[in-house]
């Protein structure tokens, strides 16, 4: 690759989302702002290598998209020859360029975008993910995700969604989608990172802990998705996964660990817990392991029930269970699933997992087996697949 | 008496329509909006962005929801309309949350399609 061809794709990376969030907040037109940034960067492709790299790649870039912009606007009013094309001075220095990610965040993940959307947009809009690796991580076909994405775009212009943001009475709740969906783009790579989004959930976490500093959860959720990244190596070993209170500390990343133990610290001095700071302070109780060798259950015990308490769901019940089953022992442990299957009903993957473990462990090798069928046939990721395939190999040389 | 009309239109027959069509039908109305404020019956009009860019909300379980898309018909019929000028779909809504009806049923929100 060329130095040029370089510098353009670094300052793709780099700018791309901030480009984009300035033309389209402009502009109220993000399909707009994509083509014309688009453009821009397929003519700094073909330009660059023979004229240089300009000092400020990301103002010659604006330049041109702004250009790009003028001509379709001017092009596409046909009934309106007077409507006023908006000025777009550009700026004097590209790091001067007015930071609109925040709104265009907002906008991805408005109440009037079908939620299922958020993700996607943010993803595309703000990263520049290309449709079709969006579609293969959320397995949708290409074809009707990007007719849902023009679609949505398409609302926000007519549909006048603002690239502005919201009064404090509303910012809570418009925060709170905006980390749910920053949360759904984490949750698509969690077993197998290889192919997919940790990064990008990672980096937009992290940007919206810059981009709203008060905000405690925005803070606990960059917390929460780098303790995940930070163990990442060891989380999946030859395709098998490895449970966190097993894996070799070895593997885990230091830094992303300082850094997630940095976030949680000052989410927690801004006094507002909720559910992602702690599950934020869940992996960092289980990575402190690495200083002092051991799990603190206690601890995790205290941080599930808390859990519980704030945000219940089914999976934290079946993790609270397990940890019962440390500290009181297996038969503790499956009582506790017992009760949660009462409620939740049969069909839930990690409960199988759990009780098939808790069975081994009671040398209760048939019933345990029967489980582990239960938990392999739930399951859809290939590494916990291998695992407990692994498992269930163990406890049948037993009978 | 104060009448009002609710124009409905198949998506499908606007899809093929092309540019000189749209002037054609521009014109049609402008003619017709002329002749009924000669006769000094006109009072308002609008022009609707398509029913794909529709947001419809309700509070009528005492939680606010949000949807994306027109109301769904169901056994509720359309009993009137207001129209109002704010700068934005968030203004829009937050008028639209104060709506009685929105505490009894639902609102559906369409822009203007008239506005450049």
């Amino acid at each position: 690759m060329s130095d040029a061809a370089r510098a353009a794709e670094i300052a793709a990376r780099d700018s791309y989302g901030r480009l984009l969030a300035y033309l389209a907040a402009r502009t109220r037109d993000i399909g707009l702002a994509e083509d014309a940034l688009s453009h821009a960067f397929a003519k700094a492709l073909s330009d660059w290598p023979i004229s240089g790299v300009p000092d400020r790649p990301d103002a010659w870039l604006l330049t041109v998209a702004r250009n790009a912009v003028t001509d379709r606007q001017r092009h596409l009013t046909r009934f309106h020859e007077d409507t006023e094309v908006p000025d777009m001075p550009v700026p004097e220095m590209a790091d001067a360029l007015p930071d609109k990610r925040l709104a265009l965040l907002m906008v991805c993940a408005h109440p009037a975008i079908a939620r299922d959307l958020h993700t996607p947009l943010m993803l595309q809009t703000v990263l520049g993910v290309e449709a079709r690796v969006i579609a293969r991580l959320f397995m949708v076909s290409p074809a009707a995700l990007t007719k849902r994405l023009g679609r949505a775009k398409a609302k926000v212009k007519a549909a006048g969604i603002p690239f502005t943001l919201p009064g404090p009475e509303d910012l809570p709740t418009r925060a709170a989608a905006i980390r749910e969906a920053i949360y759904g783009a984490h949750g698509l790579d969690w077993v197998d990172p290889g192919d997919g989004l940790g990064d990008e959930a990672l980096y937009l976490a992290d940007l919206l802990a810059r981009l709203l500093p008060e905000d405690a959860e925005a803070a606990g959720l960059a917390a929460l998705i780098a303790f995940g990244h930070a163990r990442a190596r060891a989380r999946v070993v030859d395709g098998v996964l490895v449970p966190t209170d097993a894996q070799d500390v070895g593997l885990w990343d230091e830094q992303l660990q300082f850094y997630a133990d940095r976030q949680l610290t000052r989410a927690f001095a801004l006094g507002d817990v909720g559910r992602f700071q702690i599950e934020a302070a869940i992996q960092q109780v289980h990575m402190l392991r690495k200083d002092t060798g051991v799990t603190d259950w206690n601890a995790l015990n205290q941080l599930y029930h808390g859990l519980i308490q704030i945000s219940p769901s089914v999976g934290a019940q079946v993790a609270q269970a397990v940890v019962t089953a440390r500290l009181h022992g297996a038969a503790a442990g499956l009582s506790a699933l017992a009760e949660i299957e009462r409620q939740c009903g049969t069909e839930v993957q990690p409960l199988w997992a759990a009780r098939a473990d808790m069975l081994s462990e009671l040398d209760d090798a048939v019933t345990a087996c029967v489980a582990y069928d239960r938990a392999i046939a739930l399951a859809t990721e290939a590494p916990v697949i291998a695992f407990l395939n692994a498992q269930r190999a163990k406890i049948i040389a037993r009978i | 008496m104060r009448y009002t009309f609710l124009l409905y239109t198949d998506p499908a027959d606007l899809a093929h329509m092309g540019p000189e069509d749209w002037a054609e039908q521009q014109q049609a109305y402008g003619a017709y909006i002329g002749a009924l404020k000669e006769a000094g019956v006109f009072v308002d009009t609008d022009w609707l962005q398509p029913v794909t860019t529709a947001t419809t909300l309700t509070a009528k379980d005492g939680t606010q929801v949000v949807q994306d898309g027109p109301f769904a018909e169901t056994k509720e019929r359309l009993g009137g309309y207001f129209v109002i000028d704010v700068p934005d779909l968030d203004a829009a809504m937050e008028w639209a949350w104060k709506s009685p009806s929105a505490k009894t049923s639902k609102v559906e929100i369409r822009a203007s399609a008239m506005e450049g």
